[in-house]
Protein backbone atom coordinates (compact mmCIF):
# COMPACT_ATOMS: atom_id res chain seq x y z
CA UNK A 1 0.00 0.00 0.00
CA UNK A 2 1.15 3.48 -0.82
CA UNK A 3 -0.01 6.81 0.61
CA UNK A 4 0.92 10.39 -0.26
CA UNK A 5 0.32 13.65 1.58
CA UNK A 6 1.28 17.29 1.06
CA UNK A 7 2.36 19.65 3.87
CA UNK A 8 2.52 23.43 3.82
CA UNK A 9 5.04 25.41 5.82
CA UNK A 10 3.37 27.40 8.61
CA UNK A 11 0.13 25.38 8.47
CA UNK A 12 0.17 24.22 12.07
CA UNK A 13 -3.44 23.17 12.23
CA UNK A 14 -2.91 20.94 9.17
CA UNK A 15 0.03 19.11 10.73
CA UNK A 16 -1.03 15.69 11.93
CA UNK A 17 -3.42 14.83 9.11
CA UNK A 18 -1.01 12.31 7.62
CA UNK A 19 -0.25 10.79 11.03
CA UNK A 20 -3.95 10.56 11.80
CA UNK A 21 -4.72 8.81 8.48
CA UNK A 22 -1.79 6.43 8.75
CA UNK A 23 -2.83 5.56 12.30
CA UNK A 24 -6.27 4.50 11.05
CA UNK A 25 -4.73 2.36 8.30
CA UNK A 26 -2.35 0.61 10.73
CA UNK A 27 -5.22 -0.04 13.16
CA UNK A 28 -7.19 -1.73 10.37
CA UNK A 29 -4.13 -3.87 9.61
CA UNK A 30 -4.08 -4.96 13.28
CA UNK A 31 -0.57 -3.70 13.93
CA UNK A 32 0.20 -3.77 17.67
CA UNK A 33 -1.00 -0.52 19.36
CA UNK A 34 2.44 0.12 20.91
CA UNK A 35 4.09 -0.11 17.46
CA UNK A 36 1.39 2.12 15.93
CA UNK A 37 2.06 4.74 18.59
CA UNK A 38 5.81 4.67 17.88
CA UNK A 39 5.22 5.02 14.13
CA UNK A 40 2.75 7.88 14.33
CA UNK A 41 4.67 9.83 16.99
CA UNK A 42 7.75 9.79 14.73
CA UNK A 43 5.67 10.76 11.69
CA UNK A 44 3.91 13.56 13.53
CA UNK A 45 7.25 14.98 14.67
CA UNK A 46 8.42 14.88 11.04
CA UNK A 47 5.24 16.62 9.84
CA UNK A 48 5.59 19.33 12.46
CA UNK A 49 9.22 19.88 11.47
CA UNK A 50 8.19 20.64 7.88
CA UNK A 51 5.46 23.00 9.08
CA UNK A 52 7.79 24.68 11.58
CA UNK A 53 11.03 24.85 9.65
CA UNK A 54 10.41 24.46 5.89
CA UNK A 55 8.37 26.00 3.04
CA UNK A 56 6.52 22.92 1.88
CA UNK A 57 6.90 19.20 1.74
CA UNK A 58 5.45 15.85 0.83
CA UNK A 59 5.10 12.54 2.62
CA UNK A 60 5.17 9.09 1.11
CA UNK A 61 4.29 6.04 3.18
CA UNK A 62 4.83 2.50 1.84
CA UNK A 63 3.32 -0.31 3.85
CA UNK A 64 4.00 -3.99 3.27
CA UNK A 65 3.36 -7.04 5.42
CA UNK A 66 6.38 -6.52 7.63
CA UNK A 67 7.13 -2.80 7.81
CA UNK A 68 6.29 0.81 7.06
CA UNK A 69 8.73 3.05 5.23
CA UNK A 70 7.98 6.76 5.38
CA UNK A 71 9.86 9.45 3.49
CA UNK A 72 9.30 13.12 4.21
CA UNK A 73 10.87 15.45 1.66
CA UNK A 74 10.76 19.20 2.01
CA UNK A 75 11.82 22.38 0.27
CA UNK A 76 13.33 24.61 2.91
CA UNK A 77 16.50 25.89 4.53
CA UNK A 78 17.98 22.44 5.18
CA UNK A 79 19.90 21.42 8.30
CA UNK A 80 23.53 22.63 8.36
CA UNK A 81 24.70 20.34 11.17
CA UNK A 82 22.56 17.21 11.50
CA UNK A 83 24.52 15.85 14.45
CA UNK A 84 23.91 19.03 16.40
CA UNK A 85 20.23 19.11 15.36
CA UNK A 86 19.88 15.59 16.79
CA UNK A 87 20.87 16.68 20.31
CA UNK A 88 18.05 17.03 22.82
CA UNK A 89 17.21 20.67 23.39
CA UNK A 90 18.79 22.05 20.22
CA UNK A 91 16.23 24.20 18.42
CA UNK A 92 16.19 27.15 16.05
CA UNK A 93 12.38 27.40 16.27
CA UNK A 94 10.87 30.89 16.09
CA UNK A 95 8.73 32.35 18.84
CA UNK A 96 5.71 31.74 16.58
CA UNK A 97 6.53 28.02 16.61
CA UNK A 98 6.86 28.06 20.43
CA UNK A 99 3.45 29.72 20.76
CA UNK A 100 2.05 26.80 18.79
CA UNK A 101 3.37 24.36 21.40
CA UNK A 102 6.58 23.25 19.71
CA UNK A 103 10.25 24.14 19.55
CA UNK A 104 11.72 22.26 22.50
CA UNK A 105 14.39 20.61 20.39
CA UNK A 106 12.96 17.18 21.19
CA UNK A 107 11.54 16.16 17.82
CA UNK A 108 14.53 14.59 16.07
CA UNK A 109 15.73 12.71 19.20
CA UNK A 110 12.16 11.50 19.67
CA UNK A 111 12.02 10.28 16.06
CA UNK A 112 15.26 8.38 16.63
CA UNK A 113 13.82 6.83 19.79
CA UNK A 114 10.57 5.73 18.13
CA UNK A 115 11.62 4.58 14.65
CA UNK A 116 13.66 1.44 13.96
CA UNK A 117 15.61 3.31 11.29
CA UNK A 118 16.02 7.07 10.91
CA UNK A 119 17.98 8.54 8.00
CA UNK A 120 18.33 12.25 7.38
CA UNK A 121 19.83 13.86 4.30
CA UNK A 122 19.89 17.59 3.94
CA UNK A 123 21.14 20.22 1.51
CA UNK A 124 21.53 23.66 3.01
CA UNK A 125 19.46 26.13 1.03
CA UNK A 126 17.33 23.55 -0.75
CA UNK A 127 15.76 21.02 1.63
CA UNK A 128 15.70 17.95 3.80
CA UNK A 129 14.81 14.28 3.34
CA UNK A 130 13.84 12.20 6.36
CA UNK A 131 13.37 8.45 6.09
CA UNK A 132 11.64 6.49 8.87
CA UNK A 133 11.38 2.70 8.82
CA UNK A 134 9.61 0.64 11.46
CA UNK A 135 9.00 -3.11 11.52
CA UNK A 136 5.65 -4.42 12.74
CA UNK A 137 7.17 -7.32 14.69
CA UNK A 138 9.84 -6.42 17.21
CA UNK B 1 6.44 -0.56 40.22
CA UNK B 2 4.25 -1.14 43.26
CA UNK B 3 0.96 -1.58 41.40
CA UNK B 4 -1.04 -2.18 44.58
CA UNK B 5 -0.32 1.33 45.86
CA UNK B 6 -1.87 3.00 42.81
CA UNK B 7 -5.23 4.41 43.79
CA UNK B 8 -7.80 4.18 41.04
CA UNK B 9 -8.80 7.52 39.60
CA UNK B 10 -11.28 8.00 36.81
CA UNK B 11 -12.12 10.88 34.51
CA UNK B 12 -15.47 11.58 36.16
CA UNK B 13 -13.74 12.01 39.52
CA UNK B 14 -11.28 14.45 37.96
CA UNK B 15 -14.16 16.47 36.51
CA UNK B 16 -15.80 16.68 39.95
CA UNK B 17 -12.59 17.51 41.84
CA UNK B 18 -11.86 20.40 39.47
CA UNK B 19 -15.48 21.58 39.24
CA UNK B 20 -14.76 21.41 35.53
CA UNK B 21 -17.14 21.75 32.61
CA UNK B 22 -17.49 18.56 30.59
CA UNK B 23 -17.28 19.48 26.90
CA UNK B 24 -17.47 16.02 25.36
CA UNK B 25 -17.07 12.37 26.26
CA UNK B 26 -19.89 11.91 28.80
CA UNK B 27 -19.88 8.19 27.96
CA UNK B 28 -16.20 7.86 28.92
CA UNK B 29 -16.24 9.18 32.50
CA UNK B 30 -15.63 5.73 34.01
CA UNK B 31 -12.33 5.41 32.17
CA UNK B 32 -9.50 4.93 34.65
CA UNK B 33 -6.43 7.13 34.44
CA UNK B 34 -3.16 6.76 36.29
CA UNK B 35 -0.86 9.63 35.40
CA UNK B 36 -1.00 13.38 35.03
CA UNK B 37 1.27 15.50 32.83
CA UNK B 38 1.08 19.29 32.73
CA UNK B 39 2.60 21.22 29.84
CA UNK B 40 1.95 23.87 27.24
CA UNK B 41 4.71 22.33 25.11
CA UNK B 42 3.43 19.52 22.94
CA UNK B 43 7.03 18.57 22.07
CA UNK B 44 7.41 17.29 25.63
CA UNK B 45 4.07 15.50 25.66
CA UNK B 46 5.10 13.56 22.55
CA UNK B 47 8.10 12.06 24.37
CA UNK B 48 5.93 10.20 26.93
CA UNK B 49 5.57 6.42 26.74
CA UNK B 50 2.98 5.81 29.47
CA UNK B 51 -0.65 4.95 28.84
CA UNK B 52 -3.64 6.51 30.60
CA UNK B 53 -2.23 10.01 30.97
CA UNK B 54 -4.39 13.06 31.68
CA UNK B 55 -2.94 16.09 29.91
CA UNK B 56 -3.28 19.39 31.78
CA UNK B 57 -2.64 22.36 29.50
CA UNK B 58 -3.50 25.96 28.73
CA UNK B 59 -2.84 25.50 25.02
CA UNK B 60 -6.14 25.42 23.15
CA UNK B 61 -5.32 24.67 19.54
CA UNK B 62 -5.40 21.86 16.99
CA UNK B 63 -1.86 20.81 17.86
CA UNK B 64 -3.03 19.89 21.37
CA UNK B 65 -5.73 17.70 19.86
CA UNK B 66 -3.42 16.04 17.33
CA UNK B 67 -0.86 15.42 20.06
CA UNK B 68 -3.51 13.74 22.22
CA UNK B 69 -4.76 11.68 19.28
CA UNK B 70 -1.26 10.55 18.30
CA UNK B 71 -0.19 9.86 21.93
CA UNK B 72 -3.41 8.04 22.87
CA UNK B 73 -4.24 10.50 25.63
CA UNK B 74 -7.79 9.81 26.89
CA UNK B 75 -8.50 13.13 28.64
CA UNK B 76 -7.39 16.77 28.36
CA UNK B 77 -8.02 19.38 31.08
CA UNK B 78 -7.83 22.94 29.73
CA UNK B 79 -6.91 25.29 32.58
CA UNK B 80 -7.03 29.09 33.09
CA UNK B 81 -10.60 29.17 31.76
CA UNK B 82 -9.47 28.57 28.17
CA UNK B 83 -12.20 27.66 25.71
CA UNK B 84 -12.05 24.88 23.16
CA UNK B 85 -13.25 25.31 19.56
CA UNK B 86 -15.77 23.22 17.58
CA UNK B 87 -12.95 21.94 15.36
CA UNK B 88 -11.17 20.65 18.48
CA UNK B 89 -14.32 18.98 19.77
CA UNK B 90 -14.74 17.14 16.47
CA UNK B 91 -11.30 15.54 16.77
CA UNK B 92 -12.02 14.68 20.41
CA UNK B 93 -15.28 12.92 19.54
CA UNK B 94 -13.72 11.04 16.61
CA UNK B 95 -10.95 9.75 18.88
CA UNK B 96 -12.79 9.19 22.19
CA UNK B 97 -10.94 11.97 24.01
CA UNK B 98 -12.70 13.60 26.97
CA UNK B 99 -12.35 17.41 27.07
CA UNK B 100 -12.73 19.33 30.34
CA UNK B 101 -12.63 23.11 30.78
CA UNK B 102 -11.41 24.24 34.18
CA UNK B 103 -11.42 27.74 35.65
CA UNK B 104 -8.47 27.15 37.95
CA UNK B 105 -4.85 28.05 37.26
CA UNK B 106 -2.45 25.36 36.14
CA UNK B 107 -0.88 25.39 39.63
CA UNK B 108 -4.13 24.90 41.51
CA UNK B 109 -5.40 22.25 39.09
CA UNK B 110 -2.24 20.19 39.39
CA UNK B 111 -2.20 20.61 43.17
CA UNK B 112 -5.70 19.19 43.51
CA UNK B 113 -4.98 16.23 41.22
CA UNK B 114 -1.66 15.46 42.90
CA UNK B 115 -3.26 15.51 46.35
CA UNK B 116 -5.82 13.05 45.06
CA UNK B 117 -3.18 10.59 43.97
CA UNK B 118 -2.90 11.18 40.26
CA UNK B 119 0.69 10.04 39.64
CA UNK B 120 3.48 12.03 37.99
CA UNK B 121 5.01 10.48 34.88
CA UNK B 122 8.50 11.24 36.21
N1 LIG C 1 12.75 19.80 8.03
C1 LIG C 1 13.64 20.65 8.56
N2 LIG C 1 14.13 21.69 7.84
C2 LIG C 1 15.02 22.55 8.37
N3 LIG C 1 15.50 22.47 9.62
C3 LIG C 1 15.06 21.45 10.39
C4 LIG C 1 14.11 20.50 9.92
N4 LIG C 1 13.88 19.61 10.89
C5 LIG C 1 14.63 19.98 11.94
N5 LIG C 1 15.35 21.09 11.65
C6 LIG C 1 16.34 21.79 12.50
O1 LIG C 1 16.71 20.91 13.57
C7 LIG C 1 16.36 21.50 14.83
C8 LIG C 1 15.96 20.42 15.80
O2 LIG C 1 14.77 19.77 15.36
P1 LIG C 1 13.83 19.08 16.44
O3 LIG C 1 12.66 18.50 15.73
O4 LIG C 1 14.65 18.15 17.27
O5 LIG C 1 13.41 20.29 17.39
P2 LIG C 1 12.38 21.48 17.10
O6 LIG C 1 11.59 21.18 15.88
O7 LIG C 1 13.13 22.75 17.09
O8 LIG C 1 11.46 21.43 18.39
P3 LIG C 1 10.42 20.26 18.78
O9 LIG C 1 10.57 19.17 17.77
O10 LIG C 1 10.80 19.82 20.15
O11 LIG C 1 9.08 20.88 18.73
C9 LIG C 1 15.26 22.49 14.49
O12 LIG C 1 15.14 23.51 15.46
C10 LIG C 1 15.76 23.03 13.14
O13 LIG C 1 16.82 23.94 13.32
MG1 LIG D 1 10.60 19.29 15.74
Amino acid sequence: MNFNFKINGGDFSGAGRASSDIKKVLKKLNVHPKIIKRIVVALYEAEVNVVAHAKKGSINAEIDSEKIRITVVDEGPGIPDIKKAMTEGFSTASSKVREMGFGAGMGLPNMKKNADVLNIKSNVGSGTMVELITFFKS
Amino acid sequence: MKEETLTIMNIGKICNLLKAKLICGANLLDKEVTYGFASDLMSDVLTLDNDDIVLITGLTNMQTMRTAEISEIPCIVFVRNKKVTDEMIKIAIDNDIVLLECKYSMFKTIGILYENNLKPVY
